[in-house]
């Protein structure tokens, strides 16, 4: 009947083997990563990681950068060829009426036409366009981008956010009274996030609507009921409780009494008005765009300064086998307008050097426009090429790392696999990716995959780290 | 595909299922028990009715002369029964299960809780047979039952419930990881075959021998021999894993469980499984692959015998036969075992799903009487159910009566656990006729259900709902009966004290409507409550309180709303108890 209670995390749960933030800060590895990116910087040699010659290395061990992570989920799949990886010398065959991507400030790098915030902060995002893992199935393709391990075997593995959430919550002296692993708004739900971990690893899934006044996040912030009535309400159930009172001392029973208590906390205590967006001004919140994922990455940002070390922002409407360029149209300017913003803002907050805003679905699209009926003008699953965006937190900004053939149909250099990226997140945030997780059967489970499985692998970010 | 018809022909001369489908073959109980009844059985049954009625006669003596602290009586010093959960005296005659509870809880000085009153048992019964809450009319017509019988004549009526092959559907689907998608990937359509032929062999009562091997010797298409999708349901498809799969179902033991040598020996066994595809979409062929090489040598088990397998014969059946034959050391023992932890909540041998050499059951005794009935009642699972439900044991109180946790893991109370995920987001639409909308967004077209369908009857592990992931409804990934996550958390309170979802369908609900109508005194209105959502009539105190909390708010409607908000929020509401 012990640690009964998601959120407080004991530390009986953590691995044997420690894995707090210890990864070795070595003084020497800092400066040579500092030093490397300003030597490019200052030649001015381009700063796409893709066309160097010199493969990324095992050992520099990066510092301790990032303390939080916003995971920007594109549900369904974001095509690579419509937003990171243009390629218009395809033809209309492949890039569709996107013909003209736009030039950013950082020379050489090029991106969608309708991505023109995205475009002003370039220099602080790193482009991953090698992204590759096969699998055209939404659910398996999640699981694998979610977790950085592959489908198959006994196991069905934690998600990053709860990993983070096992090493970063509670039993690290994560004290906030709201969850250290939120999702905003609906759950991810494709698979069971928190694996074998268990329901205290579970994102807590905000619900309501950020963009609506007030954001009512399920179960903390309830309209027309008062906090007075929420007391006297409390007070009646103590009263009512019958079998409780008859029986207090059991087990059963006070686990339940201890998560009401935390559930109080959270209703009685600041949650509220950490997820109140009222706070922020006018102007700010119409940067954003007064959509529910502008809101929501407004919102994100709010979190990450209430110490919240992961976020993941559940943006669907990306799975675009019909109508696929006028979903872009409509889509595009929102998205970029809501993760443009988040990024400048963390930026002009200070926020950035520690926060890792991870952008990606689980896979691409198919670089070839299905102009057949019934699609007409869609495209469908795409896993074996396809882009992702990490900026900030310890990753360097004006990059590309990998890059895709002339239709943006395979990897041609530097392929990046699922724990590839996964692996270099969890470096930044002092995680060691071969630290073990606590399985409830005892049976051996790492954080990333070893080198035993023998995966396909390009390596760690180390070229942008 | 040439192969199969001689396949099915085959097994159908083993005197089991044709492709077609298990359930169409159950015989009727009776005849069944005559089929198998053998010598070895009989003289065991003798023996042990000698040696029961012995037992009994002592147990008579120890209960009735209150000699120790037993199951008749609560010890000295104890507090008297309590208000409206306990009462002064069995419904039920002492068993051989309540001998044996209340022997061990004496070694350890401990008493048992007192007995349940009539609504706790009719709550606690409906939970645990029929995952359904029992309707205020159905509580007030057995509270209101003279017979002194009534107890045992209620299981018997659950038995013979719809609900009841729903709810032990749901549980055996768990574990054999009925589920379209990731990581099974058995896909809707053979999904829900799987789930309809597990509910008809529950609801027909086919005896679990009969259900096991069925499942074990499938060979057909997954979406017409919904058998076939047990070797589907695994993490991957070489014969260690189908073994470990096979054992963890029907044995009780993890791969973990096995030393290297037994789990191979088990894979022989699971060495000839074929899988090949046909032209039909997502159709899949399980069958007898006789071009993969036999076995040369006798295979020796775990139990310590050596089986051969004639090259011609599929080896599952050989498996399978050697599994369920009586006297097998592991089959009836971890169906009792597991029947055991369903309603007492923990196993005899805990976890249920981890038997081990050194992991030894609690009750010796108990284990062995169990497994006995079971092998000698024809692997009758209502059997087995019957005997425990209508022990004095399962019927006692939930509130220990020294208040020694101990007293709780050694059965001397009936233990406190929360609601399963789909009884209770069930029991809530009950209440407040309101419905939940379940829905798989993988893989498309998405799967949505019809309006109203209740949760325990869902079909696949990937229809689902936020409401039934965050109350630790099992993903369907391991098999392991601890997937289910009864505990409680911070995050489900936050969710009944506060969310939109459970206002909301107070606020709509049928029983706040006929409230706000009635004309009734306040005491009447609260019978009507209190019957409702807790299955019982409210004390004294109460009705007080009651009248108290009817004008504490400003208007009518909000003291209703929240009167019935916190019968939700009550423990007694949310758990089974």
């Amino acid at each position: 009947m012990s640690s009964l209670n998601p959120y407080r995390n004991d530390f009986s749960s953590l691995p044997a083997d420690g894995g707090g933030p210890g990864l070795p800060l070595s003084r020497r590895h800092a400066l040579q990563c500092v030093f490397g990116s300003s030597v490019s910087l200052m030649f001015g040699s381009p700063p796409l990681c893709a066309q160097s010659p010199t493969p990324p290395t095992a050992t520099p061990v990066p510092a301790v950068r990032a303390k939080a992570v916003i995971q920007i989920w594109l549900w369904g799949g974001p095509c690579h060829l419509d937003t990171f990886d243009p390629k218009p010398a395809a033809g209309a065959d492949y890039c569709g009426p996107f013909a003209k991507p736009l030039d950013t400030k950082v020379a050489g790098m090029r991106i969608n036409e309708l991505l023109p915030v995205l475009a002003s902060q370039a220099d602080k995002l790193a482009l991953l366009r090698g992204m590759t893992h096969g699998i055209n199935a939404h659910e398996t393709a999640s699981y694998v981008m979610q977790t950085g391990h592959p489908e198959g075997g006994r196991i069905v593995y934690p998600s990053v956010g709860a990993v983070v959430s096992l090493f970063k919550g509670r039993a690290a002296g994560y004290k906030s009274q709201i969850p250290p692993y939120i999702v905003l708004t609906e759950p991810q739900g494709r698979f069971s996030e928190a694996g074998f971990l268990g329901s205290k690893h579970k994102p807590f899934a905000t619900g309501g609507n950020p963009a609506k006044s007030p954001f009512a996040v399920e179960g903390i912030v309830a309209e027309g009921i008062s906090e007075e009535r929420q007391r006297s309400r409390r007070d009646m159930l103590h009263h009512m409780d019958s079998l409780a009172n008859a029986a207090p001392d059991h087990p059963a029973i006070a686990s339940m009494r201890r998560c009401e208590e935390e559930a109080y906390d959270m209703i009685l205590g600041n949650g509220s008005k950490i997820f109140d967006l009222n706070q922020e001004s006018a102007a700010l919140r119409d940067q954003y765009g007064r959509t529910t994922f502008g809101q929501a990455c407004l919102m994100a940002r709010k979190l990450v300064e209430n110490g919240v070390p992961y976020i993941t922002i559940n943006y669907q409407g990306w799975d675009t086998h019909k109508q696929h360029f006028q979903i872009m149209r409509r889509q595009l300017p929102e998205m970029d307008k809501g993760v443009g913003t988040l990024i400048a803002d963390l930026a002009s907050c200070g926020l950035l050097d520690s926060t890792i805003v991870w952008w990606g679905g689980e896979f691409g699209r198919t670089p070839k426009v299905q102009n057949e009926s019934p699609w007409n003008g869609g495209r469908n699953h795409y896993g074996k090429a396809f882009c992702s965006m990490v900026a900030g937190g310890g990753f360097r900004g004006g990059q590309v790392v990998g890059s895709t053939d002339a239709r943006g149909e395979e990897v041609a250099n530097r392929p990046i696999y699922p724990w590839d990226l996964v692996g270099s997140i969890y470096e930044l945030l002092g995680i060691d990716p071969d630290a073990s997780l606590p399985h409830p059967l005892g049976l051996p489970a790492r954080v990333t995959p070893g080198k035993d499985e023998k995966l396909p692998s390009g390596g760690r970010l180390r070229e942008i780290m | 595909m040439s192969r199969l018809p001689e396949n099915s022909r085959f097994s159908s001369r083993q005197g089991m299922q044709s492709p077609g489908c298990l359930a169409s073959h159950i015989s009727p109980h009776l005849k069944h028990c005559a089929r198998r009844r053998n010598p070895y059985i009989d003289c065991i049954k003798a023996q042990f009715q000698r040696t029961l009625g012995m037992v009994k006669a002592i147990a008579w003596v120890v209960l009735w002369m209150n000699a120790e602290p037993s199951l008749a009586a609560p010890a000295p010093g104890i507090q008297s029964p309590r208000e409206p959960f306990e009462t002064t005296s069995f419904a039920v005659p002492p068993s051989r299960i309540d001998t044996l509870i209340s022997k061990r809880l004496a070694k350890d000085g401990l008493a048992p809780a007192h007995p349940c009153s009539d609504a706790v048992f009719i709550r606690r019964v409906f939970f645990d047979l029929i995952g359904t809450l029992p309707t205020s009319g159905e509580v007030t017509a057995f509270l209101a039952d003279k017979a002194s019988n009534k107890r045992g004549k209620l299981v018997e009526a659950l038995f013979a419930r719809d609900e009841f092959a729903d709810y032990w559907a749901m549980k055996w689907c768990d574990l054999l990881r009925v589920k379209a998608e990731f990581p099974v990937n058995l896909w809707p359509n053979p999904a829900q075959a799987y789930h309809r032929l597990v509910h008809t062999c529950i609801r027909n009562n086919l005896p679990f021998d009969r259900f096991a091997r069925g499942l074990l010797t499938a060979t057909g298409s997954n979406m017409r021999v919904p058998e076939a999708n047990f070797f589907r349901a695994v993490p991957n498809r070489e014969p260690r894993a189908l073994a470990a799969a096979a054992s963890l179902a029907f044995m009780g033991v993890r791969q973990e469980g096995w030393s290297v040598a037994e789990l191979d020996s088990l894979a022989v066994f699971f060495s000839r499984v074929g899988y090949k595809s046909t032209k039909e979409w997502k159709e899949e062929i399980v069958f007898f692959d006789e071009s993969k090489p036999a076995a040369t040598t006798a295979v020796n088990m775990p139990d310590g015998s050596q089986l051969a397998i004639p090259a011609d014969r599929d080896p599952r059946t050989v498996f399978a036969d050697w599994l369920i034959k009586p006297g097998n050391p592991w089959f009836a023992r971890n169906f009792a075992n597991r029947a055991w932890y369903w309603f007492m909540g923990r196993g005899i041998i805990h976890e249920p799903d981890d038997v081990r050499h050194n992991n030894p059951p609690s009750h010796p005794e108990l284990m062995a009487y169990l497994e006995h009935e079971f092998v000698s009642h024809g692997y009758d699972t209502r059997h087995l159910f019957r005997l425990i439900v209508n022990s004095r044991t399962y019927q006692l109180s939930c509130i220990p009566a020294g208040g020694n946790p101990r007293a709780i893991e050694l059965f001397g109370t009936y233990p406190i656990r929360r609601l399963d995920a789909e009884v209770l987001i069930d029991a809530i639409c009950a209440v407040t006729g309101t419905t939940e909308e379940y829905s798989s967004a993988i893989p498309e077209p998405f799967t949505f259900l019809p309006d109203g369908t209740r949760a325990i009857s869902l079909p696949d592990g990937s229809i689902s709902s936020s409401f039934l992931e965050l109350f630790g409804r099992p993903a369907r990934d391991a098999g392991l009966e601890s997937e289910r996550n009864l505990n409680p958390s911070g995050a489900q309170r936050l969710h009944f004290l506060n969310s939109s979802h459970i206002r909301a369908k107070i606020e709509q609900s049928r029983i706040l409507r006929k409230s706000l109508r009635s004309a009734d005194a306040p005491n009447r209105l609260a019978t009507d409550l209190y019957t409702t959502i807790l299955s019982r009539p409210p004390t004294e105190a109460e009705k007080a309180l009651f009248r108290d909390n009817l004008t504490a708010s400003t208007t009518r409607k909000d003291a209703l709303i929240d009167i019935i908000w916190a019968l939700f929020n009550t423990t007694e509401f949310l758990c089974r108890h």
